[in-house]
Order: C-alpha cells, then sequence, then structure tokens
C-alpha cells in the first residue's frame, strides 16, 4: 500500500508499527494527531519531524524516513510531551526505540550515539562512569581531542574533573546484568 | 534523627562535587543521618537507556536491590539519577513483562518495601519545616532567585510522582523559607539541552540562553537549580562559557543561610562566579 507524503508517493510498511510497538510498549495507534506534543516541544524547531509527525511516520510504516530522521537524535526526552499527550503516549520512549533500531539497521549515527555508547562501556567497565576518562574517550573518538582545553584545565585545577577512578567493588554483578542482557538479545535474534 | 541510604551518583565525584558536599553537610545539620548504598553502580545516567530500554532499568535496579537488602528509602540528591531510579522503582512496582525482565538480570526480587526519594522532597516535606526556619542564621534577605527544575525531576509525574508537573513550588517555597526573594516565571520546567552540552553544544546554548534571558527577564539575578546536570549546562554552555547570572545549587543557599562553614568552597568550584553578587548583598563577608 502507498501513502502520499511531501516527498511523493511511499511505500507503507505494514509491520513497522507492530515492531515499534514490541520494544516501547507505547498505544501508538491511539495518536488522533492534535500536536499538543509539538507546541509545547522546546527543541521541535531543531527537528525535521515534528513530534507528532515522527509518531504518524511509525502509523504509516515509513520506516526509512523514521529511522533516518534527525529528530530522533535530538529529543532530549524531556517529557513534556507525555505529560501533555491527551492519549498517554510517551513519544521519546518511542523516539529511543526508534534510535535502537537505526543503530541495529546500521544506519549512519550522529556524535552523541557515539556518546552514549562510550558511557555505557565505560559502566560496563568499571560499573561507574568517570567524567574525566569518558570525555577524553569522546573528544578521541569524534576527533575533538583540543578543543575546550583551557576549560578543562580550569575544571581540573577546581577539582572538578575526577582523577581518582572508583568503581564498583563486584564489578562481576554488573557485567553480569550486561552479559545476560546480551544473551536475551542473542535469544530474541534467532 | 532520620536514616536513610544515599546514593551521591557519578558526577558527586566529579562535576557535581560541590552539589554532593553542600548536599551531605546540609542533611548532616539537620539531623539526617546518610548511609552511603553499599558498592553503588552507576545509574546508567541519560545514556543507558538510549542504548538499551532494559539496561536503562536494570543498572539503577541494582541500586535498589543493594537499598532493599540494607531495608532502607534512597535518598537521591541529583535529579538525573533520581529520575533514572525512579523510573526504575516504577516499572517494579507495576510488575508488568518489563519488571520480571529486570528482576531476571539483577538476580533480586523487588519486596516494594522501600522507595526513592529526592533530596528536595526530604528537605522540603520529611524535615520539620519550623526547625528548618529556626536554623536559618542569615536570611538571603535581597537575594532575588528564579528556581529552575528542569525536566527530571517533574517528567513524567506518574514515575517522578514529586510536584506539580507544569508549576511545582516545592523549591520556591523553601528558598522563601531561606528569606530569598523568589520571582515567579514560566521557564521553571523547560529543558536546559544538558543532554546536549557535550555532543550538540550550539543546541544546548541556544536553550540555555533562551533560559537565562527569561530569569533575566522574571527580574531574578540568579538561578537556583537541583541537578548537576542542569547546572554545569546553565554554567558552561552560555554564550562564550561567561557573564550572565551566576548559578547555585539549593543546597548551597540552604548552607549560606544557616552559616555552615564550608560554603565558601562550595561556591569557590563554580564555573560562573556567585560570590561577588552575595557581597554586594552583604550575604558574605
Ligand atoms: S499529543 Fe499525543 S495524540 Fe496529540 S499529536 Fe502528539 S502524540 Fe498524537
Ligand atoms: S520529549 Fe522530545 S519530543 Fe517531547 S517535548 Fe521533549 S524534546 Fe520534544
Amino acid at each position: 500500500m502507498r501513502v502520499l507524503t511531501d516527498q511523493g508517493p511511499v511505500e507503507m510498511d505494514l509491520g513497522f508499527l507492530a515492531e515499534v510497538k514490541a520494544k516501547c510498549l507505547q498505544p501508538i495507534e491511539r495518536c488522533y494527531q492534535c500536536q499538543k506534543c509539538t507546541s509545547g516541544c522546546y527543541l521541535s524547531e531543531y527537528f525535521d519531524y515534528m513530534p507528532n509527525q515522527m509518531v504518524r511516520l511509525v502509523q504509516f510504516g515509513l520506516r526509512e524516513q523514521a529511522l533516518r530522521s534527525v529528530t530522533i537524535w535530538l529529543c532530549s526526552a524531556c517529557q513534556t510531551c507525555t505529560v501533555r499527550c491527551p492519549n498517554g503516549i510517551n513519544i521519546p520512549e518511542v523516539m529511543d526505540a526508534l534510535k535502537e533500531m537505526a543503530v541495529a539497521a546500521r544506519l549512519p549515527v550522529p556524535d552523541n550515539a557515539v556518546f552514549h555508547r562510550l558511557f555505557v562501556d565505560d559502566i560496563r567497565r568499571r560499573g561507574r562512569v568517570n567524567e574525566t576518562l569518558l570525555l577524553a574517550r569522546y573528544k578521541v573518538k569524534t576527533h575533538r581531542l583540543l578543543t575546550d582545553l583551557k576549560e578543562g584545565v580550569t575544571m581540573l585545577r577546581r577539582g572538578k574533573l575526577p582523577l581518582m577512578f572508583s568503581h564498583v567493588k563486584q564489578r562481576g554483578e554488573v557485567r553480569r546484568i550486561f552479559r545476560r542482557l546480551d544473551a536475551a538479545k542473542r535469544r530474541d535474534a534467532r | 534523627m532520620m536514616e536513610i541510604a544515599y546514593y551521591p551518583g557519578c558526577t558527586s565525584e566529579g562535576t557535581g562535587k560541590e552539589y554532593a558536599q553542600s548536599a551531605v553537610s546540609v542533611c548532616t545539620a539537620l539531623g539526617i543521618d546518610l548511609t552511603e548504598v553499599e558498592d553503588w553502580n552507576c545509574c546508567g545516567g541519560m545514556s543507558a537507556y538510549k542504548v538499551d530500554s532494559i539496561l536503562g532499568l536494570a543498572l539503577p535496579a541494582r541500586n535498589l536491590a543493594r537499598a532493599q537488602k540494607a531495608g532502607m528509602d534512597v535518598l537521591v540528591a541529583c535529579a538525573a539519577c533520581y529520575n533514572r531510579l525512579r523510573w526504575a522503582e516504577y516499572t517494579l512496582r507495576r510488575g508488568r513483562k518489563k519488571a520480571g525482565m529486570i528482576e531476571e538480570l539483577v538476580g533480586f526480587t523487588f519486596d516494594k518495601k522501600i522507595t526513592v526519594v529526592s533530596l528536595l522532597e526530604v528537605l522540603s516535606r520529611r524535615v520539620d519545616q519550623h526547625e528548618l526556619e529556626t536554623r536559618v542564621k542569615r536570611p538571603l534577605t535581597g537575594l532575588r532567585v528564579a528556581c529552575y527544575y528542569g525536566c527530571l525531576l517533574v517528567r513524567p509525574p506518574r514515575v517522578t510522582r514529586f510536584d506539580d508537573p507544569e508549576n511545582p513550588m516545592i523549591l520556591d517555597n523553601l528558598m522563601t523559607r531561606l528569606g530569598a526573594e523568589v520571582r515567579p516565571w514560566s521557564y521553571k520546567t523547560e529543558c536546559c539541552g544538558a543532554v546536549h552540552s557535550v555532543t550538540n553544544p550550539r543546541l544546548a546554548e541556544a536553550l540555555v540562553t533562551r533560559l537565562l534571558q527569561m530569569a533575566r527577564e522574571a527580574g531574578a539575578e540568579a538561578l537556583v537549580t537541583a541537578c548537576p546536570l542542569c547546572q554545569t549546562n546553565l554554567e558552561m554552555g552560555r554564550p562564550g562559557r561567561a557573564g550572565g547570572p551566576p548559578c547555585f545549587y539549593f543546597t548551597e543557599l540552604m548552607g549560606l543561610a544557616f552559616e555552615l562553614p564550608d560554603t565558601l568552597s562550595w561556591l569557590g568550584k563554580h564555573w560562573i562566579e556567585p560570590v561577588s553578587l552575595l557581597r554586594r548583598l552583604s550575604l558574605v563577608g
């Protein structure tokens, strides 16, 4: 089935809605496009698709547009729209599901995805996040090593960039969470 | 004496050091006995749930498991950690499919006997407010502030169980009790864009600029925060990283009003220097 969009007619992917719903458990089909979410969104001016349009993309099975939108990466998950949606849809959770799917589909991801990944890697390693290491790793990964050096030095002097690397003692417990989750994902993939 | 488990979170060792230090000092002054959650781990911050939604619930849940073992409610100062720990608790209490998945990952069963509370809530609702007022030795007379709650304490309300999500007053009331002049404004809970401060600084800067402008228009000379992410972003996310109103953690202002000895050392860690304003108002010597 095809749907007419501002980019011309597009094929609808009829399984997409169910896939997204299975991930985020949100009542996406209930949205009736009142646009309350968008009117209160503080970041919408930076989005390519407005929050209500994101929901519409999912309803209509426009997989490509949804997974390639910058909106899913720019939404700050501030939850303002969730509070106001008359249909109880947690829109940022829908966006989280789309982010996961975009990563799984190996679509190009922006720098904040790199940051989130490094953040989680730090937890897997030590159970806690060390802001100094995290920022340094991020800057290496995104080739920005020489930016903000002056600020970094000032922060170090004020003791606000930790040099002590505290970690969880029972790191095995934290790693077990990751291991079990990986195993569950492999099971699901099969 | 009130006994409670305390979850410091990763920023307590870095960017939010002065928040953690002032929070502990204020609690001690008010007779709240904090026991650190034994071997706590990172709550996953604003990243884990974006990588994997279940991971973003299982990580904070491990801390709940530890607090449950200790049999104490968990006090959280950082708004971001509070939000993540509350999400985990909320999901576990609802007991649906996700709850089972989390319990299996962490290896515990939530018995629903403990709960997660924010520092702001404890200081405003669990502490006798008359007693709190009697501790004020130096009323913050003349200090005109705008209270900034941000997103994570108030939303979504069914999860954070905090205050009115559109117009919270808990921090305003606390600051009034300290003698500050609290300005009404409508940007209390607008997003400051802190999650983008590292990866998309220009976007964060636009949001911060708007917030600071609105605070100024409301007649405030300073902002009060309850979150290390907001505080860092409001200070360092402004254009040129300089100028504009200083920001205080609410616990620092409590320390100032209570005349706690370490207050100036906390204020000395700020990116935007706050002491000259206090000096002008004769609130510090
Ligand atoms: S507020 Fe809810 S129902 Fe209205 S457009 Fe947004 S998602 Fe749809
Ligand atoms: S959660 Fe995302 S879409 Fe919703 S109001 Fe906030 S930034 Fe906008």
